[in-house]
């Protein structure tokens, strides 16, 4: 694991004291049509959590079949844990246009 | 649930509201339809209804439920109900099994003999689409592409919301386009061609994706046709164009109108004051005409 990246997770972990895992969550907001932050690099064993603020619904729909979220209405959120490394490319199946990665070290 | 004086703005659908499109020999000509005789008006052969989208409760319509009903009110009291019914998807909003229930529950009022579905991609997010096959996938084994012929006229219904090209629009992928193919080959370039699909079969505005990516491969096989008639939903607005003998059309929404191509972030659901909804809500009815002629009426709510 990344040591700067261990630190802010230690970091994380002590401010907020909700998850005394090895990771902490990682949140993704899907606004305006698009996933922010669009990448993303994590440590293998973070939960990633989207939320959708449109008034569209969105999915996460990873392009290797690896998760694939319902589609999620206004305010509504999925989350996936991430447990072994390589790039993830995932898209919206209702609007294909939008196209995040992940990167699990 | 309905508003009273919506209700008895719906009492004209059909006797006179909107505009008759007449297409012969691949034109479109326009002319209202006050002035249209009744024997100009043909067999009412099929409705189209499209992006019902049974689950949306937001600012944009409240009463999905409510318009749906006002729209199958409206279509069953026409003079001369149409045969059957084409959706072109989009049935529910989230592919829900609850909102598929409702749907077909309020479907099945409907006066037509047969409804034929395509998915929307809203009806498929589930992957493979479990929810929608099982309760449409039968003319088509589950593929959810098929085609069946009425009245002489060549029916094909297409799927373009299950493959997807990089830049995001809609594709049929090679096992369907091979089928299409196949399909097409050695029908007489007499016979009418209808062909429905979710996603517009062409290009309208690529940063939306609406569009499909083999939209062109897809017009080739087409062209040799005498009389090509090509419906599509989606987009929540009428969009038309005639190339040749082709015509593309897409239909309105019976549930919100979503904005014209390239206004604000994205193409999601417009809310407009209440009184201008029921005019941007409505669907399409075919008439086969003389000569086997295909016309489309299209009429609102308001």
């Amino acid at each position: 694991m990344n040591s700067k990246l261990f630190a802010f997770v230690l970091l994380t972990i002590s401010a907020t004291g909700l998850h005394p895992v090895e990771a902490a969550d990682v949140s993704v907001i899907i606004k305006n049509f698009d996933y922010s932050p669009m990448e993303l690099n994590i440590a293998a064993g973070t939960m990633v959590v989207w939320k959708n603020l449109d008034g569209e619904p969105h999915t996460i729909a990873s392009v290797d079949g690896m998760f694939r979220s319902p589609a999620l209405d206004q305010n509504d959120s999925y989350s996936f844990t991430f447990n072994r490394p390589g790039v993830f490319k995932y898209i919206c199946s209702i609007h294909p246009k939008m196209k995040a990665t992940i990167t699990v070290k | 649930m309905t508003d009273p004086s919506r209700r008895d703005a719906l009492k004209c659908l059909g006797v006179g509201a909107g505009t008759l499109f007449t297409l012969q020999a691949g034109v479109f000509s326009a002319f209202d339809m006050a002035q249209a005789r009744v024997e100009d008006m043909g067999t009412p052969l099929f409705l189209q209804i499209s992006d019902t989208h049974i689950g949306f409760n937001r600012d944009a319509n409240p009463d999905v439920i409510g318009t749906l009903n006002n729209t199958i009110d409206a279509v069953n009291a026409l003079p001369h109900p149409p045969a059957f019914a084409l959706h072109t998807g989009d049935v529910t909003h989230l592919s829900k099994a609850g909102e598929f229930d409702t749907a077909n529950q309020l479907l099945s009022r409907l006066k037509v003999s047969e409804l034929h579905v395509v998915p929307g991609e809203h009806d498929v997010t589930d992957g493979p689409g479990t929810e929608f096959f099982a309760r449409f996938g039968k003319p088509s084994n589950n593929r959810g592409y098929y085609s069946f012929d009425a009245k002489g006229v060549h029916f094909i219904a297409l799927v373009n919301v299950m493959n997807f090209k990089p830049n995001g629009l809609g594709a049929l992928g090679e096992d369907q386009l091979t089928w299409l193919k196949d399909d097409l080959a050695g029908r007489s370039a007499s016979q009418p061609i209808v062909v429905f699909a979710h996603m517009p079969l062409w290009t309208i505005y690529e940063p939306w994706g609406w569009g499909t990516g083999e939209g062109e491969q897809i017009a080739s096989l087409l062209r040799r046709f005498g009389s090509v008639t090509v419906l599509n939903g989606h987009i929540h607005q009428i969009v038309q164009k005639v190339e040749g003998n082709i015509t593309f059309h897409t239909a309105r929404s019976t549930a919100y109108p979503q904005p014209p191509a390239g206004s604000g972030p994205g193409p999601g659901p417009l809310v407009v004051p209440p009184d201008q909804l029921p005019g941007m809500l409505g669907v399409t009815t075919a008439i086969i005409g003389e000569k086997r002629r295909i016309s489309l009426t299209d009429t609102t709510l308001a």
